[in-house]
């Protein structure tokens, strides 16, 4: 049973001039199993908890800490994370040019895996997942992210959620840019891999249309760099027909009107 | 269809000091004044540390110069006064005149007309430490020739050299140069190109070893549908100077030039200097050029200056560009990559591998290729160290 524990973190990034807090004091637990969705306001620091728990450099944690089954996640390096069964769907992934998609799915695999995949099941592996996620093949040969359309690196990011398996997955506004069909597609890869095994997943958005297809057990608001309110699905029915006006003082729709 | 309305014009990052045009050459050394290290064309260059290859040393030893030709290939060795020598250009610096001035023998590797041929590898290597050599080299691809020639620059000492590659009409030359010296050799080498009548070359330059290497390659087109592809690729470590100066020339309407340089560097020292000119003249009718440069700095203490000059006298071009970018290795890709579990080390690799992927995806001889990718492994070992 993989449990994701947050405590008390407080997050700084380093600008310019001075530090600057972002995040200030984040409690949450996350136990294989359950989905918990992170809603709010642009700048609420949603984007800079999924880069802090996945150990961004930019980003210096002041306090707290981060658990994945009681180890410290702190202390691991970057690569450490992600092959303990952490995994970050960024939300605007890295173009790497010159190094192919299938080179690195298959390097990545290896590295999370801890040994390299025989080779026949492994090309099977990728094909299907790609089919599933309605991913031309040719992709397979082209740069990582490079040139690909905001939906396609979605897809993309999906994908190698599904090929790595990781215990807690993070996605970071996965939803964005993304058309009805791709939000469908990249939903229904998020929904195949919840019921892959006992993970569990933090789902970071602004808008509630995703949780129309996949569904949270629990929602949390977020501003101001903290969990301000905690509840059920009804959350976010609250969020939207009322947006983020009661928590930030300003009106920001949580629903696309 | 870029029509200018200017004319002339002149454009770059650096505007030229004065125009390619009117860059000076000559078969005789004493034509040249010795440099003394403010002159544009030498302004980047470590002078101190070329042997005296600029100043008049004489030559104490002989490069080994060793063919391992392909079938069909004609290899001959002759005297300096052979006159089919000095026909591809003439010497546009100091060093280069004075190899032209002090070899004794070059080498001479013709390509069968009208035939495709395996390839051909020549093989120099340095006449050692301490010594001061000169040499010189022609490649000529006869009429509707097809084949590839490498050259395999290996050893010790200073090394000044004159490559010629004439390329006949409707021949298709590649041309694979590697600098694979050991660490204190010296080489400064320019190469001439002429390209006939829908002539095309694909010349590679691939820098690796050594303490100085200055290569200046010089392409002139003799008639119309030239199409000269320059690729180059390089990576310097500490102390490493590695320089290369493309010139293409464009003099003959309706050619073609696409120049691509990439290299990495890393330690205290590695320095990289590229100057890309190209000269559009007035007969020059529907060119199409572009070049590109980008250096990645792998860590602190690296140095790379990047120039590139592009001087257009006509205004009826089909195209004419330029890039140059020098860039820190890109911490966001490394996340990324880290992200997904890849080891730091492992992930640098990749993004090393992968800039200069496009152009080791050119190189059409699998060993060179290999080999490439091997050398470029090696130098990754010493990252991060």
């Amino acid at each position: 049973m993989a449990t994701l524990e947050i405590k008390d973190l407080h997050v700084s990034v380093v600008s310019e001039d001075a530090p600057k807090e972002i995040l200030k004091g984040v409690d949450l637990t996350i136990k294989a199993g359950e989905t918990h969705a992170i809603m709010g306001p642009n700048g609420s620091g949603k984007s800079t908890l999924s880069y802090a728990i996945a150990g961004h450099p930019k980003y210096t944690i002041t306090s707290g800490t981060v658990t994945l089954d009681g180890e410290d996640v702190l202390e691991m390096s970057v690569d450490e994370r992600a092959r303990a069964g952490l995994f970050l769907a960024m939300q605007y992934p890295v173009e790497v040019p010159g190094v192919s998609m299938s080179n690195f799915l298959r390097t990545a695999a290896t590295a999370v895996r801890g040994e390299a995949p025989n080779l026949r099941h492994w090309v099977k592996e990728v094909k299907g997942a790609m089919a599933d996620l309605d991913i031309d093949p040719a992709f397979a040969e082209r740069s990582v992210n490079e040139g690909f359309s905001g939906g396609e690196k979605k897809r993309h990011e999906i994908l190698q959620l599904g090929l790595l398996q990781p215990k807690v997955a993070i996605l970071d506004e996965t939803d964005s840019g993304l058309d009805v069909d791709a939000l469908r597609v990249v939903s229904e890869g998020v929904n195949r891999y919840k019921a892959s095994g006992e993970v569990g997943v933090m789902l970071i958005t602004h808008y509630t249309r995703i949780l129309k297809y996949i569904q949270p057990d629990f929602v949390h608001v977020f501003a101001n760099g903290r969990i301000v309110e905690s509840g059920g699905r009804e959350l976010a029915d609250v969020l939207e027909s009322e947006g983020y006006v009661k928590y930030t003082g300003k009106t920001e729709a949580a629903a696309l009107s | 269809m870029a029509a200018l309305s200017t004319q002339p014009h002149s454009h770059g990052a650096v505007v030229p000091v004065s125009s390619r045009a009117e860059h000076f050459t000559s078969y005789d050394v004493d034509a040249f004044e010795v440099p003394g290290g403010r002159e544009e064309i030498w302004r980047f260059t470590p002078l101190k540390r070329l042997a005296g290859l600029h100043s008049g040393a004489a030559a104490t030893g002989t490069a080994a110069v060793e063919v391992n030709a392909a079938s069909g290939v004609t290899v001959e060795t002759v005297g300096r006064d052979d006159d089919r020598l000095g026909k591809a250009g003439v010497p546009g610096d100091r060093v280069a005149a004075q190899a032209y001035s002090s070899f004794e023998q070059a080498t001479i590797v013709t390509l069968p007309g009208d035939a495709k041929t395996e390839p051909t590898t020549v093989t120099v290597t340095g006449a050692g430490s301490g010594t001061v050599a000169y040499g010189h080299l022609q490649i000529k691809a006869s009429q509707f020739a097809e084949g590839t020639v490498i050259l395999d620059f290996r050893g010790s000492g200073a090394y000044a050299d004159n490559v010629e590659f004439l390329v006949a009409d409707g021949a298709h030359l590649t041309v694979i140069t590697i600098h694979d010296w050991a660490d204190d050799a010296v080489h400064v080498s320019q190469h001439h190109v002429k390209l006939g009548r829908d002539a095309t070359i694909k010349h590679t330059v691939v820098t690796l070893g050594g303490d100085v290497v200055r290569v200046t390659p010089v392409v002139q087109y003799a008639g119309r549908g030239g199409d000269a592809e320059l690729f180059g690729l390089y990576f310097a470590d500490a102390g490493q100077h590695q320089e290369h100066r493309p010139f293409i020339d464009h003099g003959q309407p309706n050619c073609r030039s696409n120049v691509v340089y990439k290299g990495a560097l890393q330690g205290e020292g590695a320095h990289a200097v590229w100057i890309g000119d190209v000269l559009i003249r007035v007969a020059a009718e529907g060119t199409e050029t572009f070049e590109l440069n980008r250096n990645l700095i792998l860590t602190d203490g690296a140095r790379a200056d990047s120039v590139p000059n592009l001087e257009i006298e006509t205004g009826e071009i089909e195209g004419a560009g330029h890039a140059s970018a020098t860039g820190r290795f890109d911490d966001e890709q490394l996340f990324y990559l880290q992200a997904r579990g890849i080891p730091e080390d492992q992930a640098r690799r990749l993004v090393v591998r992968g800039f200069f992927q496009e152009l080791i995806a050119k190189i059409a001889v699998p060993e060179v290729r290999e080999r490439l990718e091997a050398a470029i492994e090696a130098e990754l070992e010493a990252v991060g160290t």
